[in-house]
C-alpha cells in the first residue's frame, strides 16, 4: 500500500513534467526560429528542383540528410551482427558438446 | 516454427505475391509517393515472414537461404557507402546527388539519381535485416 502510494506521487511527478514539456511544444504550423523557417522554406520550394524527387520526405532523408541514415543503417546492421554471432556462438557450442 | 493450418496456408498463397509486389513498389516509387527503402523493405520482408510461419522456415530457406540473405545484409549497407564514394571521385562532397547522378525529368520513374539508387540499397537491407532476424530467432538450426 505504501508502495502505491509512492509510486503515484512519483508517477504524478513525471508526468507533470512530461507535460510542462507537452506545453511549450509549438502547435501545427508554427515557426519560432529564424533558422528553423529558412530550412523549411528552402526544403519545399527548392526540394524538387535540387534533388528531382517529389516526395520531399524521401528527399531529406536520402539526400539532404544522407549522412544521417547512413548512420541509421549502421545501426541495423550492427543489430543483425550481434544478435547473429551471439546465436551461431550458441549453437556452435551446442554442436561440440 | 509452422501452422498446420489449410486457412492460413490458402490465404498466405493467395496474398503473398500481392504482400511482395506492394513492398516493391514502395521501394521503386520512393521519389514519386509515399514509401521509401525502410517501409517497403519492413513489407517485403513481412511477406517472407508470412510464408516462413505459414510454410515452416525449411522451405522458406529453400526460396531464400540464410547465407544469401546474410550476405544481402551486408552488401545492402556496403552499396549505400560506394555511392557515397562516388562523388568523392568527381571532386564533390560525400553523398552529393545533383551534378554526379543525373536527376532526369521531375516526376517520372527513373529521375532523382541518388534518392532511388540509395533506397533500392536500403530496401534490399531492411527486407533481408528483417528475415535474417526471424530465421535466427526462429529456433531452427542455422
Amino acid at each position: 500500500m505504501k508502495k502505491n502510494i509512492v509510486a503515484m506521487i512519483m508517477l504524478l511527478i513525471i508526468g507533470l513534467g512530461l507535460m510542462s514539456v507537452v506545453g511549450e511544444m509549438p502547435t501545427f504550423g508554427e515557426r519560432r526560429f529564424f533558422s528553423e523557417e529558412e530550412m523549411y522554406d528552402r526544403y519545399l520550394q527548392q526540394g524538387p528542383e535540387e534533388t528531382g524527387s517529389i516526395n520531399i520526405v524521401s528527399a531529406i532523408i536520402t539526400d539532404y540528410r544522407a549522412f544521417d541514415t547512413l548512420g541509421e543503417t549502421t545501426v541495423l546492421f550492427a543489430t543483425v551482427a550481434a544478435i547473429y554471432g551471439t546465436l551461431l556462438a550458441a549453437i556452435n557450442k551446442d554442436g561440440d558438446d | 516454427m509452422k501452422f498446420e493450418d489449410d486457412i492460413v496456408n490458402t490465404v498466405t498463397r493467395i496474398i503473398l505475391p500481392f504482400i511482395t509486389l506492394f513492398g516493391l513498389y514502395l521501394i521503386i516509387h520512393v521519389h514519386l509517393s509515399p514509401g521509401g527503402g525502410f517501409s517497403g523493405g519492413t513489407v517485403v520482408g513481412a511477406g517472407f515472414v508470412l510464408f516462413s510461419l505459414s510454410f515452416g522456415i525449411s522451405i522458406q530457406e529453400k526460396k531464400l537461404s540464410h547465407r544469401t540473405s546474410a550476405l544481402l545484409e551486408s552488401y545492402g549497407g556496403l552499396w549505400y557507402v560506394l555511392l557515397g564514394f562516388v562523388a568523392l571521385f568527381y571532386g564533390y562532397n560525400f553523398l552529393t546527388n545533383d551534378p554526379v547522378f543525373g536527376l532526369g525529368q521531375s516526376g517520372s520513374l527513373f529521375s532523382s539519381g541518388l534518392v532511388i539508387l540509395v533506397n533500392i540499397g536500403l530496401g534490399v537491407k531492411v527486407a533481408s535485416t528483417i528475415i535474417t532476424l526471424f530465421d535466427s530467432l526462429g529456433g531452427e538450426e542455422l
